[in-house]
């Protein structure tokens, strides 16, 4: 279906909901003298939006909605700008889920708690908006401008501790990276229009398709935009804000930025490269069209983008920086999943961003908590952190990185085990044996955080660590899932499977 | 359900329990972990009166289904090659947690994190879904890394760390295996028995120096599980983790996880790539076996610590399981499993008696006793018994093992065979040697006053002394055990190249 902008509204829930609750909170923020009920707004616009996520392609939602209110169903929207369809409506899932935890964690943040709250929530919100989008985009245009969007509402968080001069060099180093790289990506999506014709997907696929188009110029628009999308999901060469604007950024900001944006890229990625410049092919592959190779271009960026943030963190002191770099190696291995053209592969990706999701979250999480109590975030912080009073935390901790480092039996492993099952079975033996040495280099480096908890006793100077109740829900909301979906999966690998399904008219 | 099921979720059971009581009611914690640990020691009596000896079949099993997109089943069973090794599990975890009694901190994650391995090494044991026996294989990693880790010696960490990372280097290796068998597959699976029956299909024409996809992944299994056993060049961690590892952690690394390897080389290697094996079990298992002996009788011949020394005669002994098992003979193949059964309970003595010093006296160095025998006559009687069992003294378990080992493998590798007998002299000479400065000579002035052995100390050691002088003289009572399934195993590794001859 093509609805028009008037009918599309109806298949906007998350989005409206989302930006009601920014408006309201903007609002508040204006009357209301107590702000303490700012955070509970967004937390809530959260959680609706979710549902509402939820309601658009869930096959068991269909007959609950009242029709003409809700939409349910899959196409374009507000001529074919923007698309509904399954893959959409997962990755719309994961940035209502990130978001609603990143609130959920600021509620409880002393970083965030007092200056500026409303302005905070509600660029939260605004910057999940965006996300939304950047899923659902079917045109390069609005490809872009959620890009966009979402980039200078990051901007503004990362900057957000006014008079913490590592958060204003962090932001301005994002503000510039972030400019060069979008207009390196417009640059490349002006190459695609001219050699194309058209900014909408679909438009340039059937072109493509045809095979008329000079493969050079598509070579370099799809080299141009790299930039744009590696910059987002923290790739090598465009990872180099990664460390700086982790580590300035106040903590569930940069949760938020190395799990939601990070998905989105992925997303946005996907859309472009998937259904746009590649077709399908019987048996679930898929074959890229204009003859340029770029699944060739990405599996040596896959494995180097892996290499080098897992080699760069190994001797990191801070963790928030380490965790940067494991990020930035994270964003590799999902790659994997992206290079060997078939729906396994994606279907990997997909769950690996779920299982990410939860565990690196959770991660920051921790940090957050041992922040909170003693100020500190460099690793001799965590010295002995479960024999001082922090033992769940610590445990947590355990389980969080474990689950980055792949071991069963927690999430991380799973989700692991689905990118290199794509790998082996599209016989890309070098870059299985390339991912498995990078697991065990990262291993050394999660076990080192984690032999600083437990292993080494304290020596008295690190402050006590204190987990308050608020924090502890999280924790655990958290945590059980990262050890339930390593031992029962079924359910989110079927969720995954169903949504590696594009709308493409 | 199966019993296996029972035997291997008790334990994890018991962890939660442990998990749920308050962390000062220590002799509630360490009576839990025993109550939990002693139901399975008696379902695996059960098991052993039970067990049908005539079929090589699997038994006692039980199928579920886990995940159905992927084709992974929760699938256990045990044939006569696992039941023996389920049989030194659920013997060996009782008495390590008796061993543990002494532990002072961190009880409560001590004895739950003791439990969680426990449900891991039955776990590796009984799989016989790829997928479920490698995420067993991994569970055990992570409660040995913190076991060694938090309640090691003073070189705990690094012990604890070189551990880990080789182990999982190990591991990553068997992963990719597993993915390639499981899509070699039509349809595909992970259930061992499918992957056995089919095991002929894997290519065998040339892809890199002569070796074919079967050899490929043979190898990659191999190393995967070399590690584990540990056979050289991969067993440097051994020794270390060993020594820091505190006593009773050491005779479940010694006691069990050492026949993981040599487990796994049977079930998966044997069994699923018999062709890879019939090809390359003499370089890899033969020659490196009886490298293994000499070379770990002479490195524990150096040795100034008692630890380490009946670390490296660890080492030594398993040499002899490879060099059985390589050898394709009904008696090399049965006395390599009963070698892991008996390596099982001797070095689990000496481990125990390591203990038992170390705590009286809070060193190992072998050069600082002296005439211990007249101080603590008991001790030094059960210490002479294990001893003499580990030489391998005929009417003790571990000759009979070793004897078949060398008959077996003197129809195939006369040279080796020679080599690998000799080597016993070499072990007489360490095992002698040390009991003579320990136990023997002058008493050191220092240790007039050591406590005699206790009467919890001799309760873990006296069960293990029986054991090793029953299957010293009646060894059939292993033997029946596992003869039916490893003729079976036999069979189909020498079978196999004829099978591939026929197909084309």
């Amino acid at each position: 279906m093509n609805l028009s902008n008037l009918e599309s509204i109806a298949y906007s829930g998350p989005e409206l909901i989302l930006m009601g609750a920014a408006m309201l909170i903007f609002l508040a923020d204006l009357v209301v003298r107590s702000k303490e009920h700012l955070g509970s707004i967004a937390l809530f616009g959260c959680a609706f939006a979710l549902l509402a996520a939820v309601g658009l392609r869930m096959p068991f939602s269909e007959k609950w909605l009242i029709h003409g209110l809700f939409g349910w169903g899959e196409g374009w929207l507000y001529s074919r700008m923007v698309v509904v369809d399954d893959f959409a409506v997962f990755f719309k899932i994961i940035f209502c889920l990130a978001a609603f935890a990143t609130i959920w964690m600021s509620l409880g943040s002393n970083e965030v708690r007092g200056v500026n709250e409303g302005e905070y929530y509600g660029l939260v919100l605004a910057s999940t908006v965006g996300m939304l989008y950047m899923a659902s985009a079917a045109n390069l245009l609005m490809a872009y401008l959620s890009l966009e969007f979402v980039s200078l509402t990051s901007y503004v968080l990362t900057g957000y501790l006014r008079h913490n001069r590592r958060s204003g060099e962090a932001a301005l180093k994002y503000l510039i990276y972030g400019g060069v790289a979008s207009g390196t990506m417009i640059y490349g999506m002006s190459w695609i229009y001219g050699a194309a014709g058209s900014l909408d997907y679909a438009y340039i696929n059937a072109a493509l398709a045809q095979g008329t188009v000079n493969p050079l110029a598509i070579f370099i628009a799809v080299l141009l935009i790299l930039a744009g999308f590696g910059y987002k999901i923290a790739s090598v060469p465009f990872h180099m804000w990664a460390p700086d604007v982790y580590t300035g950024a106040p903590i569930p900001v940069t949760a938020f930025l190395s799990v939601g944006s990070k998905a989105a890229g992925f997303a946005i990625l996907i859309r472009l490269f998937y259904p746009g410049l590649s077709q399908t092919v019987a048996g679930g592959g898929w074959q890229f069209l204009g003859g340029v190779e770029w699944p060739q271009l990405m599996l040596v960026v896959c494995m180097v983008t892996m290499t080098l943030g897992n080699f760069a963190a190994l001797n990191q002191q801070n963790v928030k920086r380490l965790l940067a770099y494991s990020s930035i190696a994270h964003a590799g291995y999902t790659l994997m999943g992206f290079v060997v053209l078939n729906d396994e592969g994606l279907r990997a990706m997909l769950f690996y961003l779920v299982t990410y999701y939860l565990m690196n979250l959770g991660a920051f999480l921790v940090v957050m908590v041992v922040v909170n109590s003693t100020g500190r975030e460099d690793i001799e912080g965590f010295r002995g952190l479960a024999w001082r009073g922090g033992a769940v935390p610590a445990v947590a901790m355990a389980i969080f990185l474990f689950s980055l480092a792949g071991l069963p039996p927690l999430a991380g492993f799973i989700g692991k085990f689905y990118l290199f099952a794509a790998v082996v079975k599209a016989q890309f033996y070098m870059l299985a044996l390339v991912g498995l040495a990078n697991s065990l280099v990262a291993f050394y480096y999660y076990a080192r955080i984690v032999r600083t908890m437990f292993l080494d006793m304290p020596d008295g100077t690190e402050g006590v660590v204190t987990l308050d109740a608020h924090n502890a829900c999280l924790l655990y909301f958290l945590a059980l899932p990262t050890i339930v979906l390593g031992v029962y999966w079924a359910p989110v690998i079927d969720l995954a499977d169903r949504s590696v399904h594009f709308f493409v008219g | 359900m199966s019993i296996l099921t029972w035997m291997t979720f008790l334990p994890l059971a018991g962890m939660a329990v442990i998990l749920c009581l308050p962390s000062r009611a220590h002799t509630l914690i360490k009576q839990t972990a025993l109550a939990f640990t002693l139901p399975p020691l008696v379902m695996g009596i059960w098991l052993f009166e039970h067990f049908d000896r005539a079929t090589a079949a699997f038994q006692y099993v039980q199928r579920a289904p886990w995940i159905e997109s992927y084709n992974i089943t929760y699938f256990v069973g045990v044939d006569g090659i696992s039941v023996s090794m389920v049989l030194l599990t659920v013997l060996l975890c009782p008495i390590c947690i008796l061993a543990s009694w002494g532990i002072d901190k961190g009880i409560k994650g001590y004895f739950a994190l003791f439990l969680l391995l426990d449900t891991g090494m039955m776990g590796v044991f009984v799989s016989l879904d790829f997928f479920l026996f490698y995420i067993f294989w991994e569970v055990m990693l992570l409660p040995m890394y913190f076991l060694i880790g938090i309640w090691g010696g003073p070189r705990r960490e690094y012990a604890a760390i070189k551990f880990f990372l080789y182990t999982l280097a190990g591991s990553v290796l068997i992963l990719i295996a597993m993915l390639v068998l499981y899509f070699s597959n039509e349809p595909h699976t992970f259930d061992m028995t499918q992957l056995m029956a089919q095991s002929a299909t894997y290519g065998t024409a040339p892809i890199i120096w002569g070796l074919g996809l079967q050899h490929l992944l043979w190898l990659a299994l191999f190393v995967g599980f070399a590690i584990k056993i540990p056979a050289f060049p991969f067993h440097t961690w051994l020794p270390d983790a060993h020594v820091e590892a505190p006593t009773a952690i050491s005779v479940i690394l010694a006691g069990v996880l050492l026949k993981m390897g040599t487990y796994g080389i049977l079930r998966i290697n044997y069994g699923m790539l018999p062709i890879a094996t019939a090809d390359l079990a003499f370089w890899f298992l033969a020659a490196l076996g009886t490298w293994n002996i000499i070379y770990g009788a002479l490195c524990a011949m150096a040795q100034t610590d008692l630890k380490k020394l009946v670390a490296y005669s660890s080492i030594s002994h398993m040499g002899y399981v490879m060099l059985g098992m390589a050898a394709f003979t009904p008696q090399g193949i049965n006395g390599a499993v009963l070698q892991m059964f008996n390596h099982g309970t001797v070095t689990a003595m000496l481990f125990l008696l390591v203990g038992v010093i170390y705590d009286r006296a809070h060193h190992r160095e072998i050069e600082g006793f002296g005439g211990l025998a007249g101080i603590m006559p008991v001790y030094t009687g059960v210490t002479a018994l294990a001893f003499f069992a580990a030489m391998g003294l005929p009417g003790l378990s571990a000759f009979i093992s070793e004897v078949l080992v060398l008959l077996g493998a003197w129809q195939k590798y006369p040279g080796l065979t020679i080599v690998a007998a000799s080597a016993v002299i070499l072990t007489a000479g360490y095992m002698l040697w040390t009991m003579q400065r320990i136990y023997l000579g002058t008493p050191n002035e220092k240790y007039l006053g050591l406590p005699e052995i206790s009467a919890r100390e001799l309760v873990t050691l006296v069960p293990l002394g029986v054991i090793v002088v029953v299957l010293g003289v009646y060894p059939h009572a292993v033997l029946d055990l596992i003869n039916v399934s490893l003729l079976n195993l036999n069979q189909m590794v020498a079978a196999a190249p004829a099978a591939v001859a026929s197909l084309r």
